[in-house]
């Protein structure tokens, strides 16, 4: 991925974060790299834990207290967040960069109107408080919420969790974003409804002439959505590139694993459903060598003295594992 | 996601050291504890310490500033403050202490029985708890001083009355939350019977907490005693109280200031010892609180 | 709502008939005569079969409860027997002094207490945060009527800026100010501990939570999310906990009352105490029980109409 960083929107380089905790130091993010060019959706891969939320939190710099920083740069449009003034992000955050959040139930402000928090969000906008409300509804109705006009004026609690997931949607387009972030946004949705609304984005993404990052732990979904993914285990980005590349060609055991596993592939009709032996690895105390060698089937000799660097498949195809040390390394 | 073993070795370490560790280093609750340990060791030693006879008179001194040979001054009648303060300790905790504990008893009998019980039996419980609870304390204090007519142990009655419904209350919802537990349900289905469930099952779980919050009662109650006291209604002349000690305070306060100031210095350490201490304690043993990291 | 409304009232009506029977029956609890009790030590035997027909003392217990409570429904609470006037209107007399007293009390704990927590939780571990920290459990732990006895010394009777004694002159407001302020001062210092607690403990608490963390990633001004989506939310808590204030608060006010001999409901019952004066006590406690139910009930409500989680769709 040596896309050069103006036709990039985002460009995260040696990210490495950590956070205190009671037993120690809990080494979240290590040498994150990762790229988001211009109107592309980047899908981002990982089971839950692996810090994909870490890394949407550290884009618009909104971790919790006891995160630090510990290497690293994102640069966003050619800026680096982590050095921007609170005013300078401020600005940023719901204008340029947009989010969609995971968890519908607690992300809206319980005690205030859906109107109330939509206009809010506008308050950068000119236009008069009639305007705004009108804005919201047009944007209610786009993501398929009926009677919009109407609704504006309940609370979130009067709306079930796939509505209140398309009115979190609906926030984070009222703006313009030049770059969407969205967590887990369909999750807590059904199947019919999660196709709805990754078609919308589609759809989105093609009017706004944004870029996407979505994460998920869905395979099917990124598969169908997404241009590029990037691959992630506890804290390591293992690999990345096209998703065909991804998908057909799998160059990671772990992102072979987690095709393997991964109901839809499954043909005949079976009583166990494949499973990654093993556990996710402690982050307080780091084993030596590959973050991935206590599940791999393929461990070789190097795998527990270091870990391993990236190396180059293809111009769009990267992965970090020694068993592809034959190729270039970056 | 912690397998390896570093993590269990941690464990290992005793929990008591880690308990002292950080009660040490909680500045606040280190000084509590040196003012609690200050009161109920001379509470305690009392008769020991008092270099008076706590009643004596002696009114040729009467209403003395502090001295060398009386450090609190003397009262209306000649009697030693200092004296009487140590020894109005030894009413303050006894008080706290039987009534407390009796109260803890009960509540936690009833708690258990209104939360373990059927429907009907919780809301009976919980309507006369709420009952109870309902009515300002000292006022209702007054009132049955009235009827009983005032001595230490209608006090004792008193609030023993007002702070059973509290822990009633506290006992009754841990036993309901813990009711629907797994580990109950499967004791149930071994047979256990209603008694045996309450007492060697929920117990031990409701009481940790209890026990803290208990604690942080003691400064009410010595607070109520004394209050009674200083209205008269408490203790009899010529027993020493603290409440007594400001009554007399009250009623010669344009004599001399030095009977407030020392009726109200055990009262104030006393209530913020206990105080700090709880909190302090409670800081601890609540996860909810150990966010700061 | 609707529903709500009428179950938390129909509590505590329930609440209030449970109180009066209680009451009433301490009097039949008492071991000995009902009528000496009532009447004192030095009434005769023809005075105390006077009251025992007066009130029914020969009724089955359930029945005089019964009666009793159909009375107090109807405001009737009784005579006092030393000067024949209505129990109630004894009570009520007073009670405008008393109500005085203990607004004055928690209005200046809210002014004080909630931009104290606010500030405090703003600005965690700062000097101040920790100085009010302190300050909270300590005014929390001191009884107020220690307080009220050291403000009286110091400043009515040392130094002599306030007075010392009474309400002040009728129809003199700043007199009567002037009289409120060491009183309510007093009794109101404790309240200013437990609100800037609470406030801050549930600002901190509301803070953390994710649709705060929302508002921040749709870069809305620091201000607006403090005031309208954190403190809206964070101060439901304290509606809750100054209903029951209004309960302790009534129990300081006695104190305060007869420290600084100021008229209320607190000097009315202290001095029926001493006469063993049982109806005017009892319809005291009636009086102050009814008020504290009704405030915690108002509290609760008044918490549903906040928080629209609470309304349910009728």
């Amino acid at each position: 991925m040596t896309n050069s960083s103006h036709t990039n929107v985002l460009d995260i380089r040696n990210l490495s974060i950590e956070f205190s905790t009671t037993r120690g130091r809990l080494k979240a993010l290590r040498d994150v790299t990762l790229t988001v060019p211009k109107q592309k959706i980047v899908g981002l891969v990982g089971e839950s834990g692996c810090g994909k939320s870490t890394v949407i939190f550290s884009i618009l710099n909104l971790m919790a207290e006891n995160a630090s920083i510990t290497n690293g740069e994102v640069v966003f449009e050619g800026q680096d967040i982590l050095k921007m003034s609170a005013q300078q992000l401020q600005s940023l955050r719901g204008d340029r960069i947009s989010m969609v959040f995971q968890d519908p139930m607690t992300s809206l402000n319980p005690v205030l109107s859906i109107e109330t928090q939509m206009i809010d969000i506008q308050y950068r906008s000119s236009a008069n408080k009639k305007e705004k409300r009108k804005r919201a509804a047009d944007m209610l109705d786009h993501v398929g919420i009926p009677d919009a006009i109407h609704r504006l004026k309940s609370y979130p609690h009067q709306f079930s969790g796939g509505m209140r997931q398309r009115i979190s949607i609906a926030m984070a387009l009222l703006a313009k974003p030049a770059l969407l972030l969205a967590d887990e946004p369909t999750t807590a949705l059904d199947a019919t409804l999660e196709a709805q609304i990754v078609h919308r984005l589609r759809q989105l993404q093609k009017d706004l002439a944004c870029s996407i990052l979505f994460v998920s732990h869905h395979l099917g979904l990124i598969a169908e959505l997404c241009d590029q993914v990037v691959v992630m285990y506890a804290g390591e980005v293992v690999e990345a590139g096209d998703v065909r590349d991804i998908f057909h060609r799998a160059a990671h055991p772990y992102t072979q694993a987690l095709l393997e596993c991964d109901p839809a592939r499954i043909e005949k009709a079976t009583r166990n459903l494949p499973t990654i032996p093993g556990d996710i690895p402690d982050l307080v105390n780091l084993p030596s060598g590959c973050i991935f060698q206590n599940r791999c089937s393929k461990k070789v000799k190097e795998c527990t003295t270091s870990s391993p660097p990236g190396y180059r498949i293809s111009p769009t195809h990267t992965a970090n594992c020694f068993l592809l040390a034959k190729g270039d390394d970056i | 996601m912690e397998t390896t073993n570093t993590s269990t070795i941690r464990a290992k370490k005793s929990e008591l050291y880690i308990f002292i560790a950080r009660f040490a280093r909680d500045p606040l609750g280190l000084f509590g504890l040196i003012l609690v340990l200050l009161m109920v060791l001379s509470a305690i030693f009392a008769t020991w310490i008092v270099p008076y006879d706590p009643i004596a008179l002696d009114i040729m001194h009467r209403l003395e500033p502090p001295s060398m040979e009386h450090i609190m001054g003397t009262d209306q009648l000649g009697r030693d403050v200092f004296s009487r303060v140590i020894m109005g300790g030894r009413i303050a905790l006894k008080v706290a202490l039987i009534s407390i504990s009796v109260a803890l008893s009960c509540g936690l009998l009833l708690g258990l029985i209104a939360g373990y019980g059927s429907v009907w039996v919780d809301r009976l419980m919980i309507t006369f708890f709420d009952t109870i609870r309902s009515f300002p304390t000292i006022i209702f204090a007054l009132a049955i001083v009235t009827l009983v007519g005032p001595s230490l142990n209608t006090i004792i009655l008193v609030v023993i009355i007002t702070t059973i419904p509290v822990y009633g209350r506290i006992v009754r919802a841990q036993a309901q939350s813990m009711k629907n537990n797994e580990f109950i349900l499967a004791e149930r289905a071994m047979g256990a019977g209603v008694p045996r469930i309450l007492l060697v099952h929920m117990l031990p779980n409701i009481i940790g907490p209890l026990l803290i919050i208990a604690s942080m009662d003691i400064p009410a109650v010595v607070t109520i005693e004394a209050g009674l006291s200083f209205l008269g209604v408490g203790i009899r002349p010529p027993t020493p109280s603290w409440g007594s000690i400001l009554n007399d305070g009250y009623s010669f306060i344009r004599n001399t200031p030095w009977l407030i100031i020392a009726g109200g210095i055990p009262l104030i350490l006393t209530t913020l010892g206990f105080t700090f201490l709880g909190e302090s304690l409670r800081d601890i043993f609540d996860p909810k609180l150990s966010k700061d990291i | 709502m609707w529903i709500y409304l009428a179950k938390r009232t129909s509590l505590a009506v329930v609440i209030v008939i449970i109180a009066i029977s209680l009451l009433y029956s301490m009097i039949l609890m008492v071991p000995g005569d009902p009528t000496a009790v009532i009447l004192g030590p030095r009434s005769t035997p023809e005075m105390r079969d006077a009251l025992r027909a007066d009130m029914g003392l020969d009724r089955p217990a359930i029945v005089q409860v019964g009666s009793f409570i159909l009375k107090v429904f109807q405001g009737d609470m009784g005579t006092d027997v030393f000067t024949n006037r209505p129990v109630s209107q004894i009570v009520f007399e007073q009670l405008p002094y008393t109500m005085i007293l203990i607004f004055a009390g928690i209005s200046w704990a809210i002014v004080l207490g909630i931009p104290l927590g606010c500030y405090s939780a703003l600005n965690r571990n700062s000097f101040i945060d920790k100085l009010t920290g302190i300050f909270s459990v300590g005014t929390i732990a001191i009884p107020a009527f220690v307080i009220a006895l050291y403000g009286l010394l110091l400043f009515a009777v040392q130094l002599q800026w306030l007075p010392a004694i009474g309400a002040g002159e009728e129809g003199d407001l700043v007199d009567q100010i002037k009289h409120l302020i060491l009183p309510a001062f007093a009794i109101g210092l404790g309240w200013v501990g437990y609100l800037s607690r609470l406030v801050r403990a549930s600002m901190l608490e509301v803070l953390g939570e994710n649709h705060i963390r929302t508002a921040r990633a749709f870069g809305l001004p620091e201000k607006l999310i403090v005031f309208r989506y954190a403190l809206k939310l964070a101060i439901l808590p304290t509606v809750a906990l100054m209903g029951v204030g209004v309960g302790y608060l009534l129990s300081s006010s006695v104190f305060a009352e007869i420290v600084f001999a100021r008229p209320g409901i607190g000097k009315l019952i202290y001095e029926s105490v001493l006469t063993r004066n049982y109806p005017i006590i009892m319809g005291s406690v009636l009086i102050t029980t009814i008020i504290f139910v009704l405030c915690t009930m108002m509290a609760d409500i008044i918490n549903a109409i906040l928080d629209p989680r609470m309304r349910e769709n009728l």
